[in-house]
């Protein structure tokens, strides 16, 4: 059930000629590996590594029904301790994400509840646990109207964009910006952003974060093309 | 011609909608867009821009398209939203058919007329609560089984299995179950005896096994004497002569999934032997 594929981005192209490090990572996607939720799945993007688990539509506390949509939570467990403000903030991002993507209006009165444990954090832990929850939603089999995936970039402090960067890299860089894409026209979904850049930067991690999004689409088709050639 | 180029581009994301025929047992997922065969030539990709300019609109033919699961209308387009396979049923008389997308699912979504193994959890009044597996438990009345009168109620306690099929089920109410047909039948309908297994499997190979020429189950049935109740939300009953059968039934039915038709065939000509 393991898919494995080596992308080396020719996300240059887009990028312009000053960056050079346009790649991504070693991708790996395993999808159902969980007997009790209702959807799963372990990404891997280099080091990087999340387990995403998915309940829903399930039943709903009374106290968090919504009449007209289904309540969507996002839980996000870090490697040791508990979650924390970061955490949190990291939580509603991805909540927000879901949100626009997932058709809520299916399933009135019921709760979409994603799990996230993050595994080992090699940086672009963000795009990581997007794409782990993307995964894990679609193995739920949660009626979405597109997919969606997450980038990280990163600008040196020379200007030099990085692709889906490492922990190191995120350390000395001096932004570090992360999209979520969808799947149908590369539309932003989400993003957050730290550090100094300026417009043109943006605009150049964003056409950069949508070249690459194309190879992440498409490692999600080969991993569920293989998923469902068994049956 | 049109439809070639588009399964050729590959478009999971270039905005290309594929044709819905061209797909048929494929995989699709979330967000693709799919033209039904009689708007391919019109909208297909290249096919506005060579599309020599009409003055008066050729009358559309509007034929009947059923979206299944996992489909939803999008203008004159049909709108992935699970991932699976693509199917398509013909119709019986005219019309487009039904289209639906086969997928792994493991949450069971109530549907009406869907038969169901539900188990009791409360007896509130006059009804039921019966959890099927869904979002919500759903109700089943006292009276809904066969000779069941105010008087002369039914022998129901909480922790049954019950065997029965939805009459309500819709994503606005709770879902309403019960266990007679419209002639008030009990039709194999009622609470499940004493003994025997429960276990759960995904709703694809449900689906699967009921299926009008399974093998599987053809091949079950020769191997041991068993009673089995199969419910459309995932849960299967089963009860052999011994303990033992019972277990390397369930074993076979919910390592099914996972094996190819000659895997099969070797374990149960290895279970045939023994």
């Amino acid at each position: 059930m393991e898919t494995d594929t080596h992308i080396r981005a020719d996300a240059r192209a887009e990028a312009g000629p000053r960056s050079l490090g346009c790649s991504l990572r070693h991708f790996a996607c395993e999808q159902n590996l969980l007997s009790r939720p209702d959807g799963s799945a372990s990404f891997l993007q280099g080091d990087t590594s999340v387990l995403a688990g998915v309940y829903g539509p399930a039943e709903v506390k009374v106290s968090k029904e919504i009449f007209n949509k289904a309540t969507l939570e996002v839980l996000l467990r870090p490697k040791i301790g508990l979650p924390g403000v970061a955490e949190k903030s990291r939580e509603r991002l991805i909540r927000n994400t879901c949100e626009a993507v997932v058709l809520g209006a299916l399933h009135p009165r019921t709760s979409i509840t994603v799990v996230l444990q993050v595994v080992s954090d090699a940086g672009s832990l963000l795009a990581c646990c997007l794409n782990a929850a993307c995964m894990a939603l679609v193995d739920a089999g949660v009626p979405m109207r597109a997919l969606f995936c997450g980038v990280t970039c990163a600008l040196d402090s020379d200007g030099n964009l990085v692709l889906d960067p490492t922990l190191k890299q995120e350390k000395e860089a001096r932004a570090v910006l992360t999209f979520a894409l969808d799947s149908v026209e590369q539309k932003l979904l989400m993003s957050t952003t730290k550090g100094l850049y300026s417009n043109a930067e943006l605009q150049q991690c964003l056409a950069a974060a949508q070249a690459a999004s194309q190879h992440v689409f498409r490692f999600y088709r080969e991993s569920l093309q293989r998923r469902y050639s068994k049956s | 011609m049109a439809e070639a180029a588009a399964v050729g581009a590959e478009s999971l994301s270039s905005g290309q909608a594929r044709a819905a025929r061209a797909v048929l047992g494929q995989l699709v997922l979330p967000g693709e867009e799919l033209l039904l065969p009689e708007h391919e030539d019109a909208e297909g990709p290249g096919g506005a821009g060579e599309r020599p300019l009409r003055l008066s609109p050729a009358p559309r033919s509007r034929v009947r398209v059923v979206c299944g699961p996992g489909l939803r209308r999008c203008g004159e387009r049909l709108l992935v939203t699970k991932c699976g396979r693509l199917r398509h049923k013909e119709p019986g008389g005219g019309g487009g058919g039904v289209y639906w997308v086969d997928s792994q699912q493991k949450r069971y979504v109530p549907v009406k007329g869907d038969h169901v193994i539900g188990i009791v959890t409360a007896k509130s009044g006059d009804t039921f609560k019966v959890d099927v597996g869904g979002s919500e438990p759903a109700s089943l009345s006292y009276l809904a089984f066969e000779g069941a009168t105010k008087r002369n109620r039914p022998n129901v306690q909480v922790g049954d299995l019950i065997y029965g099929q939805f009459v309500v089920a819709n994503k606005d109410m709770e879902p309403e179950m019960v266990c007679i047909d419209s002639c008030g039948r009990a039709n194999g309908m009622g609470v499940i005896g004493q003994d025997g297994l429960l276990f759960k499997v995904t709703l694809g190979l449900i689906r699967k096994l009921l299926a009008p020429d399974c093998e599987i189950i053809q091949e079950v049935g020769k191997l041991y004497p068993l009673e089995i109740v199969f419910g459309m939300n995932g849960r299967i009953w089963v009860k052999a002569k011994t303990i033992q059968q019972t277990l390397i039934l369930a074993n076979i039915f919910e390592a099914c999934e996972h094996m190819t038709t000659e895997q099969r065939r070797q374990i149960f000509s290895r279970l045939a032997e023994s």
